[in-house]
């Protein structure tokens, strides 16, 4: 993760155990740095420098990074709207809305995400066809869906209670209050925390592998399977998640100076 | 000032659970009118300012604003938010907008004008705040007194026809208080019904038509400033203004 100077904000931290790392210090430009240059130079070495057989591997698994990729990007689009709508369910005036959304959270953080995808994808497939793509998507929406919608509530509640009221007094209704004054201010708290969970979520779409998609991982493994050379193939497969992980990071970074320097 | 009743505060009660904070306060504010209220902190002050837009509700009484009440089936809260204009003790900017943007988000989205309209009333308004040339910056830019005076602006671009100010001098650094005080005295001097919590007492002798002092939820004493300032009637009064002064 790349650096984040500017502590004068409210920021939020979010925990959640095994799903999110917990991230280090935030001074971390040269680490970062540091740690891609080790995993770029690894591929190129091993790829160009002593070839056989890393050439071939790098070959097989990279055609599983669209679908990596695919699973990624269309379960960060269906999280952050799940993940905003239980958000404001939570803070809602009406009981029913909070109860929905609070089970929802509750239901979901207790189960874990692999369980959640092999459900959604067997055990759901008994009564209607879900292809695989569709059900990683879903299953990875849902689950984060709900780890999004605590980092919205707390975006929320971080945002000074004088805000609202200010835009009561001055004739705006609770909705229009929220769409333009509470809900842009709290994107740009929740930035940092919502980066964290695209990026748990580019390392987590490798559980899809279990259903059959043929993402980074599970190419690595067909790999394996015909050549035995488990060392050198997962060796090249968590190079290719690293370097993934850390340009996601650091995008996700660059977008949160992006968002301070656009308010000054 | 004419005798048309701008806020008519009828028995209002505010019961927090534990405390009290209003307990059957009765006021009434004319058309033009300046009213100052005072009252050590806990007094109900403030919630009693808050109650007249609502941002407080009332569990007693009723409170109306230019005829129409906040409490029961012909309540018309916007409405009433509308026509009331509020200035914070934190100055409450919006953050994200610029001072342009932040004046003219109300008129635009709740009385429904056209953006060009609205921006010519906002720099109006800046030129009569003294900030004509700070229409681009953004709140985090501005000193105290210069947000303070925005969120006036803010206030006023809604074209309220009540002002009320929750201690619109108190978090503000001392060399500061003046411009602000010295935009609320034009506003009074314009005719603008104004409700002030504040112990700005040279602003009371200049500008206020009416003093309050609350005290435990409840209206002690009321009178012109000098009768307030100089001769109170009430105990509690001449032990508070000991204190203040």
């Amino acid at each position: 993760m790349a650096a984040v100077k500017n502590h004068a904000e409210p920021r939020i931290e979010v925990t959640d155990g095994a799903l999110i790392p917990i991230k280090g210090e935030r001074r971390i430009i040269d680490s970062w740095r540091l740690t891609i240059a080790f995993a770029v130079l690894g591929i190129v070495l091993l790829v160009f420098v002593a070839k056989d057989p890393y050439d071939q591997i790098f070959k097989v698994i990279i055609k599983g990074a669209p679908l990596t990729f695919g699973v990624t990007a269309g379960a960060i689009a269906g999280s952050v709207v799940l993940g905003l709508f239980t958000g404001l369910g939570q803070i809602a005036r009406t009981r029913l809305l909070q109860l929905i959304a609070g089970v929802y959270v509750e239901l979901i953080r207790g189960i874990p995400l692999l369980v959640q995808l092999i459900f959604i994808y067997f055990a759901l497939g008994k009564f209607f066809k879900l292809d695989g793509v569709p059900a990683a998507i879903i299953s990875l929406s849902i689950c984060y869906g709900a780890y999004m919608g605590e980092i919205f509530r707390a975006g929320i509640e971080a945002i000074p209670k004088g805000q609202m009221e200010a835009a009561m007094a001055l004739g705006l209704t609770r909705g229009q209050a929220m769409r333009f004054i509470i809900l842009p201010q709290t994107m740009k708290i929740v930035i940092p925390a919502i980066g964290n969970e695209f990026i748990a979520m580019l390392k987590d779409s490798s559980l899809v592998s279990v259903i059959a998609l043929r993402d980074i991982l599970r190419r690595g493994r067909e790999h394996v399977s015909r050549t035995f050379l488990s060392l050198e193939t997962y060796a090249m497969v968590a190079l290719v998640y690293l370097v993934f992980t850390l340009v996601l990071s650091k995008l996700v970074a660059m977008m949160e100076d992006r968002m301070k320097r656009h308010e000054r | 000032m004419n005798d048309k009743v701008m806020v008519d505060i009828q028995g209002a009660e505010k019961d927090f659970g534990v405390v009290k904070a209003l307990n059957g306060v009765d006021l009434k504010v004319k058309e033009g009118e300046v009213v100052l209220i005072i009252g050590p902190s806990g007094s109900g002050k403030s919630t009693l300012l808050r109650s007249v837009n609502k941002l407080e509700a009332l569990t007693g009484g009723q409170i109306l604003v230019d005829g129409n009440p906040l409490i029961g089936p012909n309540a018309d809260i916007r409405k009433v938010r509308e026509e009331t204009g509020m200035v914070f003790q934190d100055f409450n900017l919006f953050p994200h907008l610029s001072v342009l943007e932040n004046i003219c988000l109300a008129p635009v989205k709740v009385k429904t004008i056209s953006r060009a309209a609205a921006e010519t009333k906002a720099r109006e308004l800046l030129k009569r705040v003294g900030l004509a040339d700070r229409e681009e910056a953004y709140p985090g830019q501005l000193s105290g007194g210069q947000k303070q005076r925005v969120a006036i602006a803010r206030a006023l671009a809604m074209e309220p026809k009540v002002m009320l100010f929750d201690e619109p001098t108190s978090a503000l650094d001392p060399e500061m208080v003046k411009e602000v005080l010295d935009v609320m005295l034009d506003l009074a001097k314009e005719g603008m019904t104004m409700m002030v919590v504040s112990h700005e007492m040279g602003f009371a002798r200049a500008a206020a038509d009416r003093v309050v002092f609350m005290d435990a939820g409840e209206i002690v004493e009321t009178g012109p400033p000098e009768e307030i300032f100089d001769a109170p009637s009430e105990e509690r009064t001449r032990k508070f203004l000991k204190h203040i002064l």
